[in-house]
């Protein structure tokens, strides 16, 4: 397990310094000057070229690259282009409200969303099954902007029942500001369900026609328990490594959320930076994206080698 | 339990029971045609519409609905209704060309890393890996604020590209199952060149897969830039275009919701209709 | 006495696609109480769906349109839900094929035996204690240990065991084995099969045990029922049924096994003409009739009831009496020529051994490996799992580079890579793969594939490849229909037709043939092997054969090579091989294979697994295992191969005529 776990750590690291390359060339991308980008077209071209020479512009990407690496792994992120100050606490205030959102959305659809592919699995082709699937299907390729519209006025604005804004006054409690994050969670929670439905719905088809489910019922036992004892167990794997990946979409996500109801998390942030071209918050904020992904993957990896014994023991052959 | 008789009656009645289920699944009919009316309002665009959706701009900003304007006018006293009917063009346009250029590469490169393994493959595969770690929306912003312009075929060249590697990925899965298919290994010792190997033998028992991909992608391609116009970076203004409605009216929301609130509910039609299509072909397919 | 299995003019369909489709019709037959039931058929004849039936657990597709069952005297469609449960576990037990599906890949063996236990009632901690006395009494050597194993860590026959001390657990009443050796190597499945036997005997359990294997069958069973298309055509008593066959697709069934030595050049197989009818066809009048010689009028118009032929013996046919009658499909003869040993081989290799590397362990397929083929000539290739056919068959082929070694065609070394191949070399030396789902691909008709292969290996285009082509189809019997149809529209055995014809595209020179039956049916077998016999009588090509079905390997190969473990234990001609004297592995392997003759050879039984290939053992590699290993010499020495009679290569320190009044 120990072998595993060191072997997925170091491929994890290798795509980290990946993606640290492919965000600071998409970065670099960004065409034009620099300096001429924050100047403006009508600046002079000798101010222009104070200002890169300022920003060290002109070195080769490597250097460029180097430097911005080893800030990072100092915890220097940098200064932002757009709000002339230092990188970090925004983003790791931005960071921590878009967590609190993601969290909610979380704990909303991820219970229902296997719960309602398990429902759906046991009952396959009954109507239980096609209400659940269909109507995931739905919810999942609505964007969010759609059905956040239609929740601000349904439910905000028409039924009053919960606030529009998401963020909560100052210093309120724990259960005020989730219920103020309610309408965006929901959003997010939307698009997600429809995913996580339908991949433990299919996990739970193949385990309940496999060969070992069909021993477990010719051996005497009750639905039930082939259900929780044996089925669920090899059913949840797929989900698992689903649901890591979607933390990918979510980001986008977030970005559309955060827009439509004007919230100040990460995936705004990050936005913004990009529409500004606001070099250094863009690279930082999506690096931090992307480490959170991957250690999202990393995580769900090991808790799949921890439920399944094959890879877990396949060191020790 | 498959016996199967010399005659090709088995597999080419298979084919069309498949349709036939396809034509009496409730979802799936429901699906086509509300596409098919969306369709139709793209191509029959100022015909059918009761005003002009850009040009007629009357004084009569923010009116609520009534019999003269059944779903009310916006900020510059636009017919919402007109708007809402021509405004399926422009994405009918885009998503299905942004679908089938990542289509094209993505099932290209999912052949090339798929069948050729080795180093090729694994570095590729980081590659995308790494990428695939990256937001989709963030790259689409800033490839588009690099590029400058933010014309619509901007949009769907940059979806496309976007979308090729998580199609290479799905089809670069199916390449390596086939691959381990003996007739690859026959084709191999009659001295076959691979790109032979790789277009005339395996790609032709892919195309289910990359079709079925596709039909999925689309689904995506048309949330993607739907959300990438609401944030300012797909579609423009003045187009009719729904998301593009949405973006410039959502701070009007309260209290002049309709305003969105029909331009919401066609995207949420348009999106559900494709994905029930899709959804009921994959159905037929994996029966 | 009332029997512990009683299917009544049970009727079982499938709904495919949206329509009904009958898979059994009117099925009636009894398992008396201690006794074994055989029910042998080909496939889609409906056998597993019986098995399934019996218990109830039918597919989501599939339903009882009428008829009953009866299982120790309760009616089974009739039993609620809990009812129903408490049949399955105290009175019924099911073992199937695939035991390493069976078992939950993510739960413990001893959890997973335990709860056969549990789910009557038994404590947690006694059920323990039980289960680890059941794996004992499948004897599993050290259940302690196994017990804490997950499935993934067990061989086949281990798994297969495991899965039976579940089903005898609970002292069923009835015991249901769906195919539960196929896929285990021949010395496993002997093995199991005694286990079965032994213990069925112990504990008085009825049996329902369904195969395709009629050796099996013969082996295990008291009384045995045919199943074609779902229709019951022949039942009674085990040797009767075997001997004296009255129906026709018995009779045709029993002469397409090689049987009692035959060998090609004493007889050809015969086959069943026509094709199995396609799942749920209406089927007016007799089920076998569009295939029976015997057929008249009568049959197709009104289908026979199961008359009485001898006693406890009942066929379903107008014409029974003339059954054992039935005019040959196939001519009884054919000549072969006689292999010219005085000119130089075909195919020569030397010292071939191959070496992989996984996991960090170094796995040693291939060591020593020499031997040749003459033209026209077939090699049989015998081994179980481990033993390296696969690979010596890749290594000619040049799929897999060897570690050592070479190869030579015509006396000319060959580059190690088919890659590096000339195209002369390439068309010399083809293959028939065993799947023929997987050897043709799926989207290209019957021509293309044929035009490309004599594109690539004959160099033909246009007219002239056309013609050669239809030659080619021709050879195989294939009609001129099938050309523009796909693979995925013809049966198992046209697509192996196909493969075959593909693979003799470019005159080739050997035909590397690996397992091309062992998918088939066991009529369409045989008509394949008829062609390849054809084929070598024609063009003098040669075939390396490479078979796990001795009875088959013996029919079609001039001479055999054994191998164990990557080395070649034993080459030479194929009587000599098969009737001794022969190397002592031999002897085991011939020993465990169930025949439909059952003139029993005393059962040499071979104590534990096959070791890994990953670290052979020291000296002759078979002697861990070896029932007449001499002492200290095998356990030091590795025995050379040599040649004890005149052709006769043997890897063992027993002198042959010691061996000859061994095994006498």
């Amino acid at each position: 397990m120990t072998r595993y776990i060191v072997k997925r750590l170091g491929l994890a690291l290798i795509t980290l310094v990946l993606l640290s390359m492919v965000v600071f060339a998409t970065a670099q991308l960004l065409p034009g000057d620099i300096g001429r980008n924050i100047l403006g077209p009508f600046a002079p071209q000798s101010a222009v070229d104070a200002m890169d020479k300022q920003l060290g512009a002109n070195r080769p990407a490597v250097v460029q690259y180097w430097d911005w690496i080893s800030g990072v792994l100092q915890g220097d992120l940098g200064r932002s282009l757009a709000f002339q100050e230092p990188i970090r606490p925004l983003l790791t205030s931005a960071l921590e409200n878009s967590l609190k959102l993601a969290l909610v959305a979380f704990l909303i659809v991820i219970p229902l969303g296997i719960l309602g592919g398990i429902v759906a699995g046991l009952r396959a082709g009954r109507a239980v099954d096609r209400t659940v699937t269909v109507g995931g299907l739905s919810l999942t390729s609505v964007p969010e902007f759609v059905s956040g519209i239609v929740l601000i006025i349904v439910v905000g604005i028409w039924l009053g029942w919960l606030p529009i804004t998401a963020q909560a006054p100052d210093g309120a409690g724990v259960l005020t500001q989730a219920r103020y994050l309610l309408l965006p969670a929901i959003c997010l929670a939307g698009v997600l369900f429809g995913y996580i439905a339908r991949i433990t719905r299919a996990g739970v088809v193949e385990a309940l026609d496999s060969d070992y489910a069909r021993t477990a019922y010719l051996k005497g036992l009750s639905s039930n328990v082939v259900v929780r004892r044996h089925v669920l167990r090899n059913a949840l794997l797929p989900t698992i490594a689903v649901v890591a990946t979607q933390i990918g979409y979510l980001v986008g996500g977030l970005v559309v959320v955060e827009t439509l109801f004007n919230y100040q998390g990460i995936g705004l942030l990050v936005f913004n930076a990009a529409k500004t071209k606001d070099y250094p918050m863009l690279s930082a904020g999506v690096l931090v994206i992307g480490i959170i992904y991957l250690l999202v993957t990393l995580a769900a990896d090991i808790l799949i080698a921890a439920l399944n014994p094959r890879i877990r023991l396949a060191g020790a052959e | 339990m498959s016996v199967a008789a010399a005659a090709g009656s088995e597999a080419r009645s298979a084919r069309r029971e498949r349709l036939h289920l396809l034509r009496r699944s409730p979802s799936v009919l429901i699906g086509a045609g509300v596409l098919a009316f969306w369709v139709a309002c793209a191509i029959l665009g100022n015909h059918i519409t009761p005003y002009d959706p850009i040009y007629h701009q009357s004084p009569d900003v923010f009116a609520h609905p009534s019999t003269a304007h059944w779903f009310g006018t916006d900020r510059l006293g636009r017919d919402v209704f007109s708007r809402v009917l021509a405004g399926s063009r422009d994405i009918l346009l885009v998503a299905p060309a942004a679908t089938l250029l990542g289509t094209v590469l993505g099932t290209a490169l999912g052949l090339i890393t798929g069948y050729m393994r080795g180093i090729v493959d694994d570095v590729i595969s980081r590659l995308i890996d790494a990428v695939l770690a990256l937001p989709l929306i963030i790259i689409a912003v800033t490839a588009i604020a690099a590029l400058g312009t933010r014309s619509e075929w901007a949009v769907a060249v940059v979806i496309g590209l976007v979308f090729t590697p998580i199609i290479a990925r799905t089809v670069r899965a199916a390449v390596l199952a086939e691959r381990e298919q003996d007739y690859i290994q026959a084709a191999q010792l009659r001295g076959e060149k691979t790109p032979y190997i790789m277009f005339a033998e395996v790609l032709p028992n892919v195309m289910p897969i990359v079709l079925v991909e596709a039909t999925v992608r689309l689904g995506y391609a048309i949330f993607a830039v739907a959300s990438l116009t609401f944030i300012g970076f797909g579609i423009q203004v003045p187009s009719p275009d729904w998301a593009v409605q949405i973006f410039d009216n959502y701070t009007y929301v309260d209290p002049d919701w309709w305003t969105v609130l029909f331009p919401a509910a066609a995207i949420a039609s348009l999106v559900v209709a494709v994905n029930l299509v899709s959804d009921g072909i994959q159905q037929a397919y994996e029966r | 006495m009332s029997a512990a299995l009683e299917f009544d003019a049970l009727d079982v369909a499938y709904t495919v696609r949206g329509k009904d489709r009958r898979v059994l019709r009117g099925l009636s037959l009894s398992v008396e109480e201690g006794k074994t039931f055989g029910l042998v058929g080909e496939s889609g004849c409906g056998k597993s769906t019986a098995a399934l039936a019996a218990v109830n657990y039918l597919p989501r597709n599939g339903k009882v349109t009428g008829g009953e069952i009866r299982v120790a005297g309760k009616d089974v469609l009739g039993l609620s839900w809990s009812e129903l449960r408490r049949l399955r576990a105290d009175k019924v037990a099911m073992v199937y094929q695939n035991p390493g599906a069976a078992l939950n890949p993510s739960i413990k063996i001893g959890a997973q035996v335990a709860e056969a236990f549990t789910v009557r009632g038994v404590p947690r901690g006694e059920a323990n204690h039980l289960a680890l006395e059941a794996l004992a009494r499948v004897q599993i050597a050290d259940p302690g240990s196994v017990m804490g194993r997950y499935p993934f860590q067990l061989s086949g026959g281990m798994q297969q065991r495991v899965v039976i001390a579940m089903a005898l657990a609970k002292d069923p009443a009835l015991l249901i084995l769906d195919e539960p050796t196929t896929g285990l190597d021949a010395t496993v499945e002997a093995e199991v099969l005694d286990l079965v036997a032994q213990l069925q005997a112990e504990l008085q359990t009825s049996v329902l045990f369904i195969s395709h294997n009629l050796g099996v069958i013969a082996k295990m069973c008291d009384r045995v029922g045919v199943l074609y298309a779902g229709r019951l055509v022949e039942e009674g008593p085990v040797e009767t049924v075997l001997s004296d066959p009255r129906h026709p697709y018995t009779v045709g069934l029993l002469r397409c096994i090689p049987r009692g030595g035959v060998r090609k050049d004493h007889a050809r197989l015969d086959t069943i003409p026509g094709f199995l009818p396609s799942l749920g066809a209406e089927l007016p009048g007799c089920v076998f009739v569009d295939r029976c010689a015997l057929a008249d009028d009568r049959c197709r118009a009104e289908e026979p009831p199961l008359t009485a032929v001898g006693p406890g013996h009942e066929a379903r046919c107008w014409h029974h009496d003339q059954a054992h009658a039935l005019p040959r499909a196939e001519a009884p003869e054919l000549a072969i020529r006689p292999v010219d040993r005085k000119a130089a081989p075909v195919v020569r290799f030397d010292d071939l051994g191959k070496v992989f590397k996984q996991h960090g362990h170094e796995v040693h397929a291939l060591t020593g490996v020499s031997g040749e083929i003459w033209a026209g000539e077939t090699l049989g290739l015998v081994g179980e799992t481990g033993s390296g056919k696969t690979t010596l068959a890749r290594t000619l082929l040049g799929m897999v580079a060897p570690s050592s070694g070479l190869v030579e065609l015509d006396g000319t070394a060959l580059e190690p890579r088919f890659q590096q191949r000339s195209a002369d070399e390439l068309r010399a030396l083809q293959i028939v793969f065993q799947n023929p789902d997987s050897a043709l691909n799926r989207r290209h008709s019957v021509r293309r594939i044929l035009l490309r292969s004599l594109w690539k290996l004959a160099g033909l285009k246009g007219a002239p490849a056309d013609k050669r082509m239809l030659e080619l189809t021709e050879s195989v019997r294939l009609s001129e229909r099938t050309l523009t149809q796909k693979p995925s529209q013809l049966s198992g055995g046209l697509k192996q037709r196909v493969s075959i014809a593909r693979a003799f595209a470019g005159s080739p020179q050997l035909v590397v043939c690996d397992e091309p039956t062992s998918a088939l049916d066991v009529s369409v077998q045989a008509a394949i092997l008829n062609l390849l016999v054809e084929l070598q009588a024609d063009g003098g090509v040669s075939f390396l054969f490479i078979s796990h079905d001795l009875g088959v390997v013996r029919y079609i190969s001039d001479r055999i090579a054994v191998l164990y473990l990557g080395r070649l234990m034993e080459l030479g001609p194929a009587e000599v091989v098969f009737e001794g004297p022969h190397h002592p592995y031999t002897e085991a392997l011939l020993s465990a294979v169930p025949t439909v003759d059952g003139a029993e050879r005393e059962r040499i039984k071979l104590e534990g697994d096959i070791p890994s290939a990953a670290s052979p053992p020291s000296g002759c590699v078979f002697h861990t295992r070896c029932p007449r290993k001499l002492g200290a010499v095998c356990e030091e020495t590795e025995p050379p191969l040599r040649d004890v009679e005149d052709g006769h290569l043997m890897r063992c320190h027993i002198p042959i005529g010691e061996l000859r009044a061994l095994q006498a």
